[in-house]
């Protein structure tokens, strides 16, 4: 049996130490060994974002990195971005509100790309929105609504940027 | 605060066909907003628990190991080595199976044609015919384990001969990929006179066309988690489109059927791959020998490798027509690989045949559908089942003939545009109003000018293709849906039926029908779905029928509850029960009325449920044999048209998508979003299949299983798509709906080819339309170019 080792994660503000197979990665570790099971197995191989998270603020494949590579780091996930009274934060909101959720499997990996993508407040047009979402394939919507999502989180987080 | 009342909708207007409910755009209040759904709050959230999501203390892990080749004899099966890994539970053969064999049916809702009774093991036993085919479960403690103790299950394989070509799986001397033959389906059509209006024509055109195997590839893969209950019942929460499925578990292990649950979560995509059966069986034995816990969850290399996925189909194409561009008549002969077992081959290859002419008046036919047994990855149902391969076919014809009459693409296919009353080349009358004409005229307007080339070595082109798709099942499948609707106490309201909801908003509809005519807000109505043992069953999530079958269903059991509370109301009032209407919070009448928390008390008194289970039964007819001939084959259909411009590099042969316009009937949107959702999402996988996606199997051997290899369409591969809903008021769903969930699927490939034609004077046959074949295109000499679109 391979090696066991203790983690230690921030997820969505809540310290989770566990101890597991040092190899897992840190989809599974997430999934399988916090109870996190937001970030989605979508294929394994970093390819369709369904896992995406934020570790440390920056978006990552959860499939493609170990949980020990990161020990210690803090990890956001979808439900992160919801308020501290559980209300939608307006990522979501934006996204609830424009349909971006067909049947939502990829949503969880999607809102942490455009999270990410928008954390510099600068303005994107639709163009560059959908650059930023290259990582992330959804098979239900044809993607314009969540590129509408987006550019209304835009109006709703920096009403003033760019203009 | 909402006014609106009774829905004007209970019956046929005047001079619709029986069956049709329409409905008044002005007196809906709830329908027809395009509401957020319910479902999204949660998903956006993070919080919606699909199937692989759930998790037992002391859970299971299973996993199949699988064929490693397309053909072969199993000489030898050995699990020892494999059961002494630690943490490994069991190691199960076909052997271990009660009665190892899935019947392709769908038990209870469909009659036997004689092209179906087929069958495959649940694990083979001595004969594997596809690379992936099931071999053995293995169970274990943890995941590791399991993946150690797959590898360790020895196999031994006699390579047998083997089969790749539907064409040559039917001509003589073929390997027999089953001891009946290779021949699995055959469907014919004889109308008119065919050699005499080909005598007859001033213009013929011929093609032939050739679809690839494509896949789902649904973000979710294929998951769940079984379990034992307190009554001992094996409840199986799965990723599904059909909780029907428990019976054939049940069947599988010979147990009864009321022993089995099928619970279908929030499903991450089924688009017809989670119709036919995945995970089910296996976990049902996983459980019932364990009696334990058990979660099975497919890699993506498995879904892809192994699921069934779209038919590839040969098409050939005769087309007459008179100088004016009138079709006198077509031969069509379409050959489709069934890959190595039937699932729903025979029945895929059925819609081809009714579907082939597409919505065209054409009163001479003759065609030739079979389907092949090969040594290829099974083919079964997926999003426009054989209804959309043939779009490639006949809308490539319209194209020649227009070029050849120097008509417009637009004109020739209005001429030949099916209206109501017209009959199709299998029988079957048109009964609802067809609004083709004016989603021709409507992408036409919502496009505007064809854009410029963006330089000189590119080449801009304008397509447009129609398509028709049925909705509802097969009328002689005995379709049904039922629906539970029921008040709570304090006037919220609750709705159960055990549709699947695989992200169409399917649960979301059914409340948003339910709000329309009970007047209970949206954020009082809560639905339980995809339960086969709490909820009346109905049926499955397939063939763009549930608005229809399941819509229909909640429609009826809430006029049920509204005229019983009418009733009671006017009991204990005194006014008339036709003065009552339904207000929120209300029961309105004349001189005042009654709020609605009292007369669900006055019901209680008077021995009134609150309640109601309506059950809607589809449209009925005989079951066809192989020469088609019916009154009736489907409930209705949805006619659609697509724009597609785009620019092509003469260099390099890439396709630019510039701009998309999809305009449909639904007759009405039930949630306008969730409409627009279907058709953009369609186009965009239906874009996928024009110029990317390709199921590559080399002798059997599938080299596209991982999203490395299958390449699906991205964010900046799909255009903005202009998606516009057209609204007739005339489909057999509840207010008068059409399905939309199929229908959008069918044109893109062929409004795409249109467009490379229109840009390049040739047009490619096959697909997908890769860049090498483009430029193949650009070597090959055309017909030179025609009128635009």
């Amino acid at each position: 049996m391979s090696a066991e080792a203790r983690i230690t994660l921030t997820v969505n503000g809540r310290e989770i130490s566990r101890t597991a197979g040092a190899h897992l990665t840190l989809l599974r570790w997430l999934r399988d060994v916090a109870g996190v099971t937001d970030p989605k197995y979508g294929c394994g191989e970093g390819i369709c974002g369904s896992c995406t998270v934020l570790v440390d603020g920056q978006p990552v494949s959860a499939c493609l990195v170990l949980a020990a590579q990161v020990d210690g780091a803090t990890v956001t996930t979808a439900a992160g971005l919801l308020e501290a009274d559980g209300s939608l934060g307006p990522l979501q909101q934006a996204f609830h509100e424009k349909h971006a959720a067909q049947c939502g499997f990829c949503t969880p990996g999607m809102l942490m790309a455009a999270a990410a993508a928008l954390a510099d407040g600068r303005r994107r047009s639709r163009q560059e929105i959908r650059e930023e979402l290259h990582g992330n394939l959804c098979r239900c919507t044809g993607y314009a609504p969540i590129v509408d999502a987006i550019e209304m989180a835009q109006e709703l987080r920096w009403p003033q940027a760019g203009r | 605060m909402a006014a609106g009342g009774p829905v004007s909708a209970d019956g046929a207007g005047p001079g619709l066909p029986a069956g049709i409910r329409t409905s008044k755009e002005d007196e809906l209040r709830v329908v027809r907003q395009p509401l957020p759904r319910h479902d999204q709050a949660e998903k956006v959230a993070g919080s919606t628990r699909y199937a692989g999501d759930l998790a037992f203390a002391a859970m299971l892990h299973a996993r199949l190991v699988r064929s490693p080749v397309p053909s072969a004899r199993i000489t030898a099966r050995d699990a020892g080595e494999a059961l002494a890994v630690p943490g490994v539970v069991g190691v199960l053969f076909g052997e271990d199976v009660p009665h190892n064999v899935i019947w392709v049916d769908v038990p209870g809702q469909t009659v036997e044609v004689a092209a179906l009774k087929a069958s495959m093991e649940v694990l083979a036993t001595d004969r594997v015919r596809f690379h992936g085919e099931p071999v053995a479960l293995v169970i274990a403690e943890t995941e590791d384990a399991l993946a150690e103790a797959c590898d360790l299950v020895a196999v031994d394989y006699e390579e047998l001969p083997a089969v790749f070509d539907p064409d040559q799986a039917l001509s003589g001397g073929a390997p027999a990929v089953h001891p009946q033959g290779n021949l699995l389906g055959e469907w014919d059509i004889d109308l008119g006179e065919v050699d005499a209006a080909f005598a007859a024509a001033d213009v013929v055109v011929e093609g032939s066309y050739q679809t690839q195997c494509v896949d789902h590839a649904y973000l979710e893969p294929e998951a769940g988690v079984g379990w034992l209950d307190d009554e001992g019942v094996l409840n199986l929460r799965v990723a599904t489109q059909v909780v029907e499925h428990y019976r054939d578990v049940a069947r599988i292990l010979g147990i009864p059927e009321a022993r089995v649950r099928v619970i279908a979560p929030y499903v991450g995509g089924g688009f017809g791959g989670k119709e036919d059966m995945t995970v089910e069986p296996y976990l049902g034995l996983a459980v019932w020998r364990t009696r334990r816990p058990v979660r099975m969850q497919w890699t993506r290399q498995e879904s892809l490798l192994a699921r069934p996925k779209r038919h590839p189909m040969r098409l050939r194409y005769r087309t007459a027509a008179t100088r004016e561009g009138k079709l006198l008549g077509q031969q069509v002969d379409i050959t489709a690989d069934s890959g190595a077992y039937a699932y729903l081959s025979a029945l895929v290859l059925l819609y081809s045949a009714v579907h082939a002419c597409g919505p065209y008046q054409v009163s001479n036919v003759r065609l030739r559908a079979r389907c092949a047994y090969t040594n290829n990855p099974p083919t079964s149902a997926f999003r426009g089942f054989g209804g959309m391969q043939v779009v490639f076919g006949y809308e490539a014809q319209m194209d020649l003939l227009a070029r050849q009459l120097g008509l417009t693409p637009a004109e020739i296919r209005k001429r030949n545009a099916i209206a109501r009353g017209d009959v199709l080349p299998v029988g079957q009358v048109i009964e609802t109003e067809v609004l083709l004409a004016q989603t021709i005229d409507t992408v036409l307007g919502r496009a505007g000018a064809k854009p410029r080339a963006s330089g000189p070595r590119k080449a801009v082109g304008r397509g447009i293709a129609c398509n028709m798709q049925s909705y509802g099942r097969l009328v002689w499948l005995n379709d049904s849906a039922a629906a539970w609707v029921g008040f709570q106490l304090d006037g919220s309201l609750s709705v159960r039926c055990a549709v699947p909801d695989i992200g169409g908003g399917q649960a979301s509809s059914l409340a948003q029908i339910a709000a329309e005519i009970l007047c209970v807000p949206m954020d009082r109505i809560t639905v339980h779905f995809g339960d086969s043992a709490l909820n009346p069953l109905a049926g499955t999530t397939t063939a763009t029928r549930q608005l229809l079958m399941s819509g229909n269903a909640v429609y009826e059991a809430c006029v049920q509850l509204r005229d019983s509370v009418r009733a009671a109301v006017a009991a204990a009032t005194g006014e008339p029960a036709d003065s009552l209407r339904l207000e929120e919070g209300m029961v309105r009448g004349q001189t005042g009325g009654m709020r609605l928390a009292d007369a669900l008390l006055a019901c209680r008194r008077g021995n009134v449920p609150i309640e109601a289970l309506g059950t809607f039964f589809g449209p009925k007819g005989k079951p066809v044999v192989k020469n088609l001939r019916a009154d009736r084959v489907f409930p209705d259909f949805t006619f659609g048209t697509h724009l597609c411009d785009l620019e092509v590099d003469l260099d390099t042969g890439q396709v630019k998508l510039l701009g998309y316009v999809a305009a449909h009937d639904v007759g009405r949107a039930i949630n306008p979003r969730s409409v627009q959702g279907q058709i953009t999402g369609a186009v965009a996988q239906g874009l996928g299949m024009a110029l990317l996606e390709e199921v590559v199997v080399a002798d059997g051997t599938n080299l596209t299983s991982g999203f490395f290899q299958y390449l699906i369409p991205t964010a900046t591969d799909v255009p903005e798509i202009d998606a516009v809903v057209l609204e007739s008021g005339e489909g057999m769903g509840p207010f008068g709906a059409r399905g939309i969930g199929e229908p959008p699927i069918g044109p893109p490939a062929a409004a795409v080819a249109s467009a490379i034609q229109d840009a390049l004077g040739v047009r490619p046959a096959s697909l997908p339309m890769t860049p090498e074949r483009v430029l193949e295109c650009l070597t090959r000499p055309g017909p030179g170019a025609g009128p635009s679109a």
